[in-house]
């Protein structure tokens, strides 16, 4: 059954937040993410581009289950995940794993390198002969060897990329089939970066993992991914191979993001950047029809400012939610 | 315990008008750099000599109190990395934007806030902002401010350390169109700080990149960006992952050299292909044209 290829799929899942305007004020909504559907299949990675406030952290801690979605579906190996009881929950976090953006921030600083990777299994009882195998297996995946010298180490001693890699180890001591990574080296240097998302491709590769790459910034994405969606305001609006969404984006919004991204080049000095007007709108309030309308240079009046644009299948493996692309308006 | 060197040695210059990007991974000593040049040193600095000329003036003749009436902010500005926070949460931000006016000059505060007014609409923020706070901007327009702070005295220098490492790719690019457009309608100098790349490559008529306190290669951006010379360089641009050409990157094996008791001999050489035995040696700069060099015994004839 092709079904079966599917690990992970949402279908419409919301993430909303009520805050209270003023202390008498009525209630209203941060639309963080409204209405997300998508399918990853085994063994696949996919990057989650978008800017700060656009809903890709939500979205990130929704599909690891530490944010109840609003509305939605999350299935994970043909379980349903959302609003699901204590006992699911638990082997759900074991099927997953999570790498944050602050890699000092994520572990605890009192704990060494050998406690940080031995907790999960506690948790989850393993045995103490295994848990020594795991951890040196882990440790030696990411490439910390040799081992001796990290076990007693405490996070603080550990420079940010190796840092990074004892997260990494961590995410993956109990054999997940999904790590989702939340911007995993935008805090780290330029070199460095490249180093731990090959990392992270290996262990795709390896183990067949299933990966979430979230990150603000495209040109990382091509090397790592098979797939981007893009994401604006709280939903997707492009969803493509790698490749043809680097080759031909079609959303206005994915194609100023593409713009403004140089490679190095002596000539950009002379080149100013074509970029959309304004900010990202508010997430309470977000604009009626398409959520980019009020940036965009292609809006069609009476459309784009009105209805909301369907999802359309442009080609083989590339969707768009734009009017501009709609055969029938 | 041991003395760090952060930098050591370092040689270059500027011509008005020309923006200079300094680059290289964290720890290369290139904030450092920056400090040593407005003179913002931490207490426990060692030993800092050696020659800045600013218009043909050695800026170390003077005391600190000269270099803070005469030439911090007035001459020679910075951005400083981190910029977002640095602005005082409870003053207006035009209120800060106008202090430097309001200690040096003898002007009134209506007077000020009106240059800061200009100074808004320079760098893209609209003029009701001045009687805004910190906390009502978003992160690119804080850091606007932080840049119209920076303009302020109408300073020949303005050092911009990582101006915009933390902003989205949108608001990113923005700026550096902003900063394009100050350099090409002004005469103002410009020292880009940055371990990216591929934004150093959106102002630098210059490029100089930093590894373990020195300066490894001094070049112009027509020959740096298209074939960089010293090994450090070709690995750092070979990092670049590249939205449009289909090449895998590299990653630079090993990591940065200990600034507390570096190597004699060049500093990059245990993470450099080309390793020979001469490196053990103090490599010689090798001069190229227009007062650049490169600091690596391949290029020694």
């Amino acid at each position: 059954m092709a079904e079966d290829r599917v690990l992970l799929s949402l279908r419409n899942v919301r993430k909303w937040y009520s805050i209270r305007k003023g202390v008498f004020g009525k209630m209203v909504y941060v639309k963080a993410v409204d209405g997300v559907s998508f399918d990853l299949e085994r063994g696949e990675a996919i990057s989650l581009v978008g800017e700060s406030g656009c809903g890709k952290t939500t979205l990130g801690r929704t599909i690891l289950g530490l944010e109840e979605p609003t509305s939605g579906k999350i299935i994970f190996d043909g379980r349903e995940i959302a609003n699901s009881d204590k006992k699911l929950m638990k082997w759900y976090r074991r099927q997953t794993g999570f790498v944050q953006q602050d890699p000092f921030g994520a572990l605890p600083p009192f704990m060494t390198v050998k406690r940080i990777l031995e907790e999960p299994m506690i948790i989850n009882k393993v045995d103490k002969k295994e848990r020594q195998e795991r951890i040196y297996r882990a440790l030696t995946e990411v490439r910390l060897t040799p081992v001796e010298n990290f076990l007693n180490k405490y996070p603080h001693m550990l420079s940010g990329g190796q840092q990074q890699r004892v997260v990494i180890a961590r995410a993956i001591i109990l054999n997940p089939k999904l790590i989702v990574a939340d911007e995993p080296v935008s805090m780290l240097d330029a070199s460095v970066r490249i180093e731990i998302l090959t990392l992270l491709k290996e262990l795709q590769r390896r183990h067949g993992i299933s990966i979430i790459y979230i990150t603000h910034d495209l040109s990382t994405t091509r090397y790592f991914s098979e797939w981007i969606f893009v994401m604006y305001a709280g939903k997707i609006v492009e969803k493509a191979r790698v490749e043809k969404l680097l080759k031909n984006p079609l959303h206005p919004y994915s194609r100023a993001l593409l713009a403004a991204i140089p490679d190095p080049d002596a000539r950009n000095r002379f080149v100013f950047r074509e970029l959309p007007p304004g900010e990202p709108p508010s997430l309470i309030d977000p604009p009626r029809g398409c959520r980019f309308h009020p940036r965009c240079i292609y809006r069609l009046k009476g459309l784009c400012d009105e209805k909301e644009p369907p999802e359309i299948a442009y080609e083989k493996d590339h969707f768009v939610s734009c009017w501009l692309y709609a055969q029938e308006r | 315990m041991g003395t760090l060197q952060a930098v050591d040695g370092v040689s270059f210059s500027i011509k008005k008008g020309e923006a200079l990007a300094l680059i290289g991974e964290s720890g290369c000593g290139k904030s450092s750099l920056a400090k040593c040049l407005i003179r913002l040193l931490p207490r426990n600095v060692e030993l800092f000599k050696g020659h800045i000329y600013l218009d043909g003036v050695d800026l170390m003749k003077l005391s600190d109190e000269e270099f803070r009436k005469t030439i911090r902010w007035q001459k020679i500005s910075i951005v400083p990395q981190a910029a977002l926070n640095s602005l005082n949460p409870v003053i207006k931000v035009g209120e800060q934007v106008a202090e430097p006016l309001l200690i040096h000059k003898s002007i009134d505060k209506k007077e000020a806030l009106e240059r800061v007014r200009e100074l808004f609409s320079l760098v893209g923020i609209p003029e009701a902002f001045v009687d805004r706070y910190p906390f009502e901007l978003s992160g690119g327009m804080r850091q606007r401010v932080m840049i119209a702070m920076a303009l302020i005295m109408n300073p020949e220098i303005v050092i911009l350390d990582e101006p915009t490492s933390a902003l989205d790719v949108l608001i990113q690019a923005n700026i550096m169109n902003m900063l394009k457009r100050i350099k090409k309608e002004s005469n103002l100098t410009f020292i880009l700080i940055t371990h990216d790349v591929s934004i150093s490559s959106e102002l630098a008529d210059k490029v100089a990149v930093m590894y373990g306190g020195q300066i490894v290669e001094l070049n112009d951006a027509e020959n740096f960006y298209s074939s960089p010379l010293h090994p450090y360089s070709q690995k750092l641009m070979a990092s670049v992952p590249s939205l449009r050409e289909d090449k895998q990157p590299e990653y630079i094996p090993g990591s940065p050299v200990s600034l507390i008791n570096p190597p004699k001999g060049c500093r990059f050489a245990d993470r450099c292909p080309f390793r020979m035995e001469k490196c053990s040696e103090e490599p010689p700069l090798i001069p190229l044209k227009d007062g650049n060099y490169v600091r690596c015994w391949l290029h020694a004839k």
